[in-house]
């Protein structure tokens, strides 16, 4: 072990890391392509056979992929912009809202589950209630949310600030019952180990348990990024609003029966937008977040 | 004496209210700055328990533990020793360099001279070039001697290690105890051992604790007179073999503290730990 010498070049070279990125984007995009064709083969099959059960197939029920993105690219109403620049910009609007209740919901949702982790007592009084609030359906709270939250907003939050606290709403939970888990997830000599160090317990909390929880962290983030834009899209409904996705949604609803592609279309756009949430979490992990590869997911 | 024990136990129990267990039973020991004492026994006989609380990592139920002449709670507080486990608890997200300058950190010790010590460390345990490796790049028996260099790096006057090359294979704990032995003689610190391989505590120690189990005694203590620096040739010294039926007649029976008469019997060596 003339170790001095030898330092082997590290495990993960970048060039690796690239190679198994791109891998797993043509293994999405395989998926993506399987799922598309079930889809139409299904639609197929079930015009020729005229199934009616579990529901008859036809251009309403089940319109073609391509009539989706397709209307995408037409006008959203005669004269009108493309229907993708409406929805393009009912997402930013919508994922505003999202992300800066995506940021509240985490921040708040951690430093629950720091203080509960450091008093077992404060720990049992509180959980219950903490999940009960999850029980409540968002629908049901969110008009006490504009209502309450709408007139003290200031002018940059004005109109919209109730629907991101509905979203942090959503998003608090996960990382506060993770991350709780992840605070108490340090290895008993670890602990050990800071003790023998003197270290008081800000230090251990800081040093060991935050850093420790870190990957419980982030699976409760990827959790919690596209649910965020769900409590959006739903904080939107009560708030009156018009620019976000819940527009769109609401407005489409409406024409479903003589045009279901937009709806279709909407729907792949807010999809899209959650995917586009979780990815940035996941890649900000991957920056953050070094532990040992058989652990990454 | 003139200099305070490095530690001192007299009539230490300790008992476990779960399950009302006996683990310690009015255990006496003294060990001497500079010496390197091994506590040896069966599984259960409470050596890790033993020297948790020799750390003030557990509470004793009765009796007085003295650490450099402070009790020990007083000791942890100054930071007097250090602790090296079965596994390393190395932490994954700092690097190797960044794992050992923890205790530093803890100390309050300013980046440059951290830096300083972490390269003497490096060099010390024969790791320099690894500081920016994270610990799952190194083998088991890289991650122990980083686990070493943490717990050397304040330069504690006492050592505490739990079974620390027990996950070890044969050779690389041959290769670390040769190590071990080396860095005791250039720090010049105190190292209790805790171990359930008998060559490894011969081989290592000044002196041999031997335990019995339930409850956990001090069946007998052999003093390992093998000349020092110690080294491969040790293990072929002819007293080596003799020394070592000392201790495992000691663990065999347990309670018996004349096993100095045992001498004149015919000598045999077991595979064991060998």
């Amino acid at each position: 072990m003339s170790s001095a010498a030898a330092a082997r070049p590290l495990v993960d070279s970048r060039r690796e890391a690239q190679l198994s990125a791109l891998k797993s984007g043509a293994l999405s995009l395989l998926v993506l392509i399987v799922l598309c064709s079930l889809w139409e083969a299904y639609k197929w099959f079930g015009e020729r056979v005229e199934l009616t059960r579990p529901f008859p197939v036809n251009d309403r029920t089940m319109p073609h992929i391509h009539d989706m993105v397709g209307q995408l690219f037409e006008p959203s109403r005669r004269n009108g912009p493309l229907l993708i620049d409406v929805l393009l910009d009912a997402a930013a609007f919508t994922a505003k809202e999202a992300a800066a209740g995506f940021l509240l919901g985490a921040v708040v949702g951690f430093a629950i589950a720091v203080v509960l982790s450091e008093s077992r007592l404060l720990q049992r009084g509180f959980l219950p209630y903490i999940v009960a609030s999850q029980t409540i359906p968002i629908l049901a709270i969110a008009p006490m949310v504009v209502v309450w939250v709408n007139p003290k907003l200031p002018e940059p939050l004005e109109g919209w600030g109730a629907v991101s606290v509905i979203a942090a709403y959503l998003t608090f939970f996960p990382v506060t019952i993770n991350t709780l888990r992840g605070l108490q997830s340090a290895d008993p000599r670890a602990l050990e180990l800071m003790r023998s160090y003197a270290a008081s317990r800000w230090r251990i909390l800081w040093k060991l348990r935050i850093p420790a929880s870190f990957p419980y962290l982030f699976t409760a983030l990827k959790i919690a990024a596209p649910a965020s834009v769900v409590g959006a899209i739903i904080g939107e409904l009560p708030s009156s609003i018009q620019g976000g996705l819940a527009g769109a949604i609401l407005n489409f609803n409406q024409y479903y029966i003589t045009s279901p592609e937009s709806l279709w279309a909407t729907n792949i756009i807010a999809a899209g937008l959650g995917i586009l949430f979780f990815a940035v979490v996941a890649i900000a992990e991957r920056l953050l977040v070094r532990r040992a590869p058989e652990h990454v997911a | 004496m003139t200099q305070a024990a490095a530690v001192s136990i007299t009539g230490l129990s300790k008992r476990f209210e779960r399950g009302d267990v006996l683990a310690l039973d009015r255990i006496d020991l003294d060990v001497q700055p500079g010496e390197f004492v091994s506590l040896i026994g069966p599984s259960g006989c409470g050596k890790s328990t033993l020297l948790r609380i020799i750390g003030d990592l557990i509470r004793p139920t009765d009796g007085d533990v003295l650490v450099n002449g402070k009790s020990a709670h007083q000791a942890r507080l100054d930071r007097d020793y250090g602790i090296v486990f079965q596994d390393a608890v190395l932490y994954d997200w700092r690097t190797v360099a960044k794992n050992i300058a923890l205790p530093l950190e803890m100390a309050g010790w300013g980046r440059r001279r951290r830096e300083s010590r972490v390269q003497e460390m490096l060099d010390l345990v024969e790791l320099s070039g690894f500081q920016k490796h994270h610990p799952w790049q190194l083998s088991g028996g890289m991650q122990q001697r980083v686990s070493i260099a943490r717990a050397l790096s304040f330069s504690p006057p006492l050592l505490l290690m739990d079974e620390p090359f027990g996950a070890l294979d044969e050779m690389t704990r041959e290769r670390m105890n040769n190590e071990l032995l080396r860095i005791w003689q250039e720090t010049l610190s105190t190292v209790v051992f805790v171990t359930h391989s008998i060559a490894e505590s011969v081989f290592l120690s000044t002196r041999v604790a031997v335990m019995s189990a339930r409850p956990g005694r001090i069946a007998g203590i052999v003093a390992i007179d093998l000349p020092q620096p110690r080294g491969p040739d040790t293990r072929e010294h002819p007293h080596f073999a003799e020394l070592i039926t000392q201790v495992r007649r000691l663990l065999r029976k347990g309670h018996a503290l004349d096993a100095p008469e045992e001498d004149e019997t015919p000598l045999y060596v077991a595979e064991e730990g060998l």
